[in-house]
């Protein structure tokens, strides 16, 4: 589903985001991504959507070469895949239903079919009740369910989720998290960049530790690098 | 939940944010209100020079003693001229007629007359594509070139200063025009930027969940080409207003005065809209490059 091939980032302004990064993740795994802020964990994720190209080696996701992308082909990626930020960039406007249907407008769906779809995924993430509400209205936990919601409407191969629980209590997180793992166990590759080591100290999935740009540690992998 | 159509998302926009929606299309309105401005002034300036070029004229005096079926067969000739708008064949008994009534300070002088000493004459008006110095020459020339013509006069040095104040109104007002349209465009041009920017949080968030360009720019457009329509219409209230108020303070004076016809004001209406769209597409297209 998703491979860093020895992936270089260098930014226009001279910084190093990512030296010879290189992971293979395959269908269905949840991915924790770790590490102090600055240590590449963002640039990781950026490369996944395809919001930055790699400067050297190559980065695949779901069949696409993401330096090979081209302007029409990003919109096509981006709807294989759900995007969670930790300050949920919900559009303030537009009601909850709103901002989940608007994912699907922009697919071109049906109208027909976008109540429907909507209420799905919005039953799934637990807020059925709050359709009409606006994000203003809702607390940090709920606003994260809305845009779990919205990445989750086109039913993504992968859910990239950039530190998606850093803004809410432990109560909210702990719902957000459990969300997160019932995607995962739906089949959908759930990659989590997060600083919370508590959250991931328990579960046991895959972690991959960042620093200065470098994978120091990932525990999908023997000693030889091969997947365990 | 109700779809939404990239025109109910463009006209939502004015719902939501109705300020600074309201002061795009004030500022765009103000921008084609200072082009209206002096389009008028252009506008009357070339109806005055036009109703002064009316009185160019070619009149060519023919020799006594002119066999009328001569006079007959050049009056035909003459009206085929493709220059020629009106021909009138006067006849010294017409020309003294005149003289006597419109020359009041003569018309001791002209009473007690033997002989009338007044030759008869072809006066010659022109098409109004035709009336200058050119034109008027090219047919003089041709009118002395029929044997019984004596003198032609056209008023050549009048003729020519027209020309020159119509060539030099020309240029200022081209050169002026599109230094206002310059202006204007870039005023509109940086309104519509900042409620693109204002959108930048909504265009990045669009772009994450997968729209195309073509998605995102819709509502934008259709919301630039609203308010230049907006605009214009607002540019034209404002031009007749002023024109209005200054044709009621110049009393008599004024009533000659002329305001735009309806094709001038669907091209203000056209410039605004072309501007609002222009506008737009820039700026959400380089916005779209920046995220």
């Amino acid at each position: 589903m998703i491979r860093f091939n020895h992936v270089g980032k260098v930014f226009t302004n001279g910084v190093v985001a990512l030296k010879d990064v290189s992971f293979h993740v395959p269908k269905g795994q949840f991915v924790f991504l770790t590490g102090h802020s600055g240590a590449g964990k963002s640039s990781i994720l950026a490369l996944i959507f395809a919001e930055q190209k790699p400067s050297e080696g190559e980065v695949r996701v779901s069949g696409y070469q993401i330096s090979k992308l081209t302007a029409k082909e990003i919109p096509r990626l981006r709807r294989r895949l759900g995007v969670v930020f930790q300050d949920f960039r919900l559009l303030e406007y537009r009601t909850v239903e709103e901002n989940v249907g608007f994912a699907l407008e922009v697919t071109g769906a049906r109208p027909e079919t976008i109540p429907n779809r909507v209420m799905r995924v919005l039953t799934q993430v637990g807020l059925a009740s709050k359709a009409r509400a606006y994000p203003r209205e809702l607390s940090g936990g709920e606003q994260q369910r809305v845009a779990i919601a919205r990445a989750l409407v086109n039913d993504p191969h992968i859910l990239v989720a950039d530190e998606p629980t850093g803004n809410l209590d432990e109560r909210a997180t702990r719902g957000v998290f459990q969300l997160l793992r019932e995607i995962n166990a739906g089949g959908t590759v759930v990659v989590m960049a997060t600083h919370n080591m508590e959250l991931v100290r328990d579960t046991g999935y895959r972690t991959i530790e960042l620093r200065g740009g470098r994978i120091v540690y990932d525990s999908g992998v023997d000693e030889n690098g091969e997947l365990r | 939940m109700r779809y939404r159509t990239p025109f109910r998302e463009a006209m939502l926009t004015f719902r939501r944010t109705p300020v600074l929606s309201g002061l795009s299309v004030a500022s765009i309105g103000f921008s084609l209100f200072t082009i209206g401005l002096f389009a008028l002034v252009a506008l009357n300036f070339r109806k005055a020079l036009d109703v002064l070029a009316e009185r160019v004229e070619v009149v060519a005096f023919v020799m006594r003693g002119t066999p009328t079926e001569a006079i007959s067969q050049a009056t035909q000739d003459i009206t085929a001229f493709p220059e020629v708008l009106e021909l009138v064949y006067v006849t010294p008994e017409q020309a003294l007629g005149r003289a006597r009534r419109e020359l009041v300070e003569f018309k001791e002088a002209y009473r007690d007359l033997e002989v009338n000493p007044l030759p008869a004459s072809f006066e010659i008006r022109l098409k109004p594509d035709f009336r200058d110095a050119v034109h008027a020459q090219a047919v003089a020339e041709r009118m002395r070139g029929f044997p019984f013509v004596e003198d032609v006069r056209y008023g050549q040095d009048w003729v020519e200063r027209l020309d020159k104040i119509r060539t030099m109104a020309a240029a200022v007002g081209l050169v002026i025009g599109l230094a206002f349209a310059a202006v204007a465009i870039v005023i509109i041009g940086v309104t519509i930027r900042i409620t693109v920017l204002q959108r930048a949080r909504e265009i990045a968030i669009m772009r994450l969940v997968g729209a195309t360009n073509n998605y995102i720019r819709g509502p934008f457009l259709i919301e630039g080409a609203v308010k230049g329509v907006l605009g214009g219409i607002l540019a034209i209230l404002m031009s007749w207003l002023t024109f209005e108020a200054f044709q009621r303070s110049t009393g008599e004076a004024g009533t000659t005065l002329v305001f735009f016809g309806p094709l001038q004001m669907s091209l203000m209406v056209i410039f605004g809209t072309t501007i609002g769209l222009g506008g737009s597409l820039l700026s959400v297209g380089r916005q779209l490059r920046n995220v």
